[in-house]
């Protein structure tokens, strides 16, 4: 029952009823319904009413009325869209949008934590039940590829974003000239791009509207997906969004990284961690948490913390302590700390402790070139870069642990510029129905360590075959 | 009401019976657990269960990885306030997060720390009123981290336990610890670990489920309960298995454990009860596995 054209009201209401008792578990498409011209304003608002009504009860994602902006006397019928977000479960808090009051990259979330966003708006997109983003006094760690730099494109997306915002930034990075990776970072995409990507996203999701409000859609953008209802403000300037795309072709203009909100550190030479850490104390010092949310958030990155040109790279209890001193420090303040790390260096265990510090934490694979196999598992094969697997997630004032949607994505960089993640794995299975609530995307279950997805993807792969 | 909230997790540990005298004095539990499921939840049941106002219990809480906020605001939810608690002096909270024992002298400088800390829990006992002195809980969150403080030196860290475990015997208090276990899975010689598995009295292993991620199960939880007086005289180990969920109950404000399934089983006599909790009336095919082990 997608974007279809009825004829009337009770007819609309009757196929809804029937649908919806047809189809108690699945999560369906948001419906559309079109408004035929002869109907009276009246009819309208009760079909709107009784759509509703017959959804909350069954909480699934809700279908939406669409009417044409130009009627602008349907001020009830408005409200009554306003209700319409799609709820996940009956015990889902409504999660409050983008703190537009004081600070515009900070976003308020559940158990009393800010967020700040990632930079990279799909992940940001999948992080939505948790808050949006990373929260603010939190650790995140990146598992590097030795094959291949792709955290290096998330740590650009996170500096880029923090600087956008006008929020400070540690930078710390065992290379020789670590000002000079300023220069890398890329500019937020202009706004042309972004509504004509967001509209091949909608139509992707199954949104199909009916009849001809098609055209009026694209000028008012009305929130029927709430994944992108806190990102994208039509007419809004780049500073306004909480979260940017980011062009890689384009280099972030100079007057960004002003001496006072980037200050970067080169921790190749020093003989222990004792420098950058100062540098961390002081930086996080200036913001500190206090009980007023108006301080401005700050962003520390720490790139390939335990390279092997580091002369305390073989100090694995010199760097744990930094790190645990780090973390405590972090907590109490308005700040994230984002620090990438190869886990191939450090001795298993090591790696261990490394992981279970973190509050968040993400993994890169790289994607070997023209392999078949694979070639023929993934769709789409020939764009990806490579493999982004979220292990855990910051559970912060909180013990509910949160079992995503999608922990799996594949790296793809659209037209070379942009950024772009999409859902590999199947989503995790409930156990009342035995139905799984996933998108659209390649059937597989992979494993947490690195290696270990190429390998059962061709294990996998040798299946199907036989 | 107290008895609408006990769960099987409750039961396993044997908190279902008159909260005086407390089960758990005199005891050492560890709570081990991995990256992929934390087994920080059973630290605030415990927690929440020695402040229950029918319980004279003092906790002293060591914190190394979390600050007192984060504990707060978990306890709020299941019903505990831990600021009242903390005012009435029955909830001690010593926050370690910053401590680093400072590594100038290899030998003594490491120890000078833990054995400050020793020292200053030996203290708050020594201090708190006599009755009170009877029912003191000591929770360690995280020993991992404890050997990270010391810089690596798991010999001093083996030695402050040994010392809070000595505590046990003389003032009769509870020793609850948490560590990570995949850590020590990679090493050769896992002293610590072993060393603490064989201290402990009730061990509780948190892990993920073998088939994967589910929506409905977080993780399943084993409780070895070692040397428990049975109920006919004999002392035999019981081990429970459950799979455990965490949820947030809306309506009451109250975080509840609902353990959905369990299976308890004796080593001497190999009876299977199946406790189902009547609102989830499913099978998870995770169970059917575990009874086709069990049968076979």
């Amino acid at each position: 029952m997608r974007g279809s054209l009825f004829e009337s009201p009770a007819w609309c209401r009757v196929q809804c009823q029937r649908h919806c008792s047809q189809t108690p578990h699945k999560k369906e498409v948001p419906c559309v319904f079109g408004r035929p011209p002869q109907l009276p304003i009246t009819k309208i608002i009760r079909l709107s009413a009784a759509l509703l009504a017959c959804h909350r009860r069954r909480s699934t994602p809700t279908a939406a009325l669409s009417l044409p902006p130009r009627k602008t006397k349907l001020c009830s019928v408005d409200a009554a869209m306003a209700t319409t977000k799609p709820r996940l479960s009956s015990f889902s808090r409504n999660l409050s949008a983008v703190s537009s009051s004081q600070t515009p990259g900070v976003k308020c979330g559940p158990n009393g934590t800010m967020f700040v966003s990632s930079g990279i708006a799909d992940l940001d997109r999948y992080f939505e039940i948790l808050g949006g983003g990373f929260p603010l006094g939190s650790l995140v760690m990146v598992m590097e590829d030795a094959e291949a730099p792709h955290h290096m494109l998330l740590l650009r997306n996170f500096m880029s974003q923090g600087l956008v915002h006008g929020q400070p930034l540690l930078y710390a990075s065992p290379s020789k000239d670590p000002r000079g990776f300023l220069g890398t970072l890329p500019s937020p995409a202009s706004l042309k791009h972004d509504k004509s990507r967001d509209r091949e996203s909608e139509q992707e999701k199954g949104l199909r509207i009916a009849w001809q409000y098609k055209k009026y859609m694209g000028e008012n953008q009305p929130n029927f997906d709430s994944h992108r209802v806190t990102h994208h403000y039509s007419g809004a300037d780049n500073k306004q969004d909480y979260c940017n795309e980011f062009d890689f072709r384009k280099p972030l203009e100079r007057h960004y990284f002003t001496r006072q909100r980037v200050n970067c550190v080169g921790i190749q030479h020093s003989k222990n961690l004792a420098a950058l850490q100062e540098h961390c104390a002081s930086f996080l010092a200036q913001h500190q948490r206090n009980d007023g949310s108006s301080a401005l958030a700050g962003r520390i990155a720490i790139q390939s913390l335990c390279a092997p040109q580091c002369e305390h790279s073989n100090m694995d209890w010199e760097m744990l302590s930094f790190i645990k001193s780090l973390k405590g420090m972090v907590r109490s303040s308005n700040a994230v700390v984002v620090i990438t790390f190869p886990p191939s260096l450090l001795s298993l265990s090591s790696t261990k402790r490394w992981q279970h510090m973190a509050d968040t934490l993400l993994s890169v694979a790289a994607i070997p070139d023209e392999d078949k196999e694979l070639a023929k598992l993934l769709s789409g094969y020939q764009d990806m870069v490579g493999l982004l697997n979220v292990q855990k997630v910051a559970r912060l004032n909180t013990q509910v642990p949160l079992i995503l949607e999608a922990t799996t994505f594949s790296i793809k960089l659209q037209k070379r510029r942009f950024l772009v993640l999409e859902c590999l794995n199947q989503a995790p299975v409930d156990g009342s129905s035995g139905s799984s609530y996933g998108t659209s995307g390649v059937f597989l279950q992979l494993s947490l360590t690195q290696k270990c997805y190429i390998e059962q993807l061709r294990m996998v792969s040798k299946e199907m075959d036989r | 009401m107290e008895n609408q909230n006990l769960n099987l997790l409750d039961r396993a540990l044997g908190l279902d019976g008159p909260s005086e005298p407390w089960p758990l004095s005199g005891r050492v539990v560890l709570i081990e657990d991995c990256v992929e499921t934390s087994g920080s939840f059973v630290l605030h049941q415990l927690v929440k269960r020695s402040l229950s106002p029918t319980s004279s219990n003092v906790i002293i809480f060591v914190a190394f990885a979390n600050p007192f906020s984060h504990y707060d605001r978990i306890l709020r939810k299941l019903g505990c306030n831990l600021v009242t608690q903390r005012d009435n002096k029955r909830f001690i909270f010593f926050d370690m997060l910053m401590l680093r024992c400072p590594d100038v002298d290899e030998g003594k400088s490491s120890e000078g720390g833990l054995v400050l800390l020793y020292e200053k829990i030996l203290k708050t006992i020594c201090g708190l009123p006599g009755d009170k002195k009877d029912y003191v809980t000591i929770m360690i969150d995280d020993i991992s981290l404890v050997e990270v403080a010391a810089n690596g030196g798991s010999d001093y860290v083996l030695d402050f336990l040994h010392y809070c475990h000595a505590l046990t015997s003389e003032f009769d208090c509870s020793l609850i610890t948490l560590n990570h276990e995949d850590i020590y899975s990679s090493m050769e010689r896992p002293t610590l670990i072993l060393q603490m598995e064989y201290l402990a009295d009730i061990l509780i292993k948190a892990e993920p489920l073998s088939t994967g991620l589910a929506t409905d199960v977080h993780g399943q939880l084993t409780v070895l309960n070692k040397g428990t007086s049975h109920r006919l005289g004999r002392s035999g180990n019981k081990i429970h298995n459950f799979h455990y969920k965490l949820y947030v109950v809306l309506w009451r404000k109250k975080l509840v454990i609902s353990i959905d399934k369990g299976y308890s089983s004796e080593k001497r006599s190999f009876r299977r009860t199946y406790h189902v909790n009547g609102r989830l009336g499913f099978w998870n095919l995770n169970t059917l596995c575990v009874t086709h082990l069990l049968n076979g």
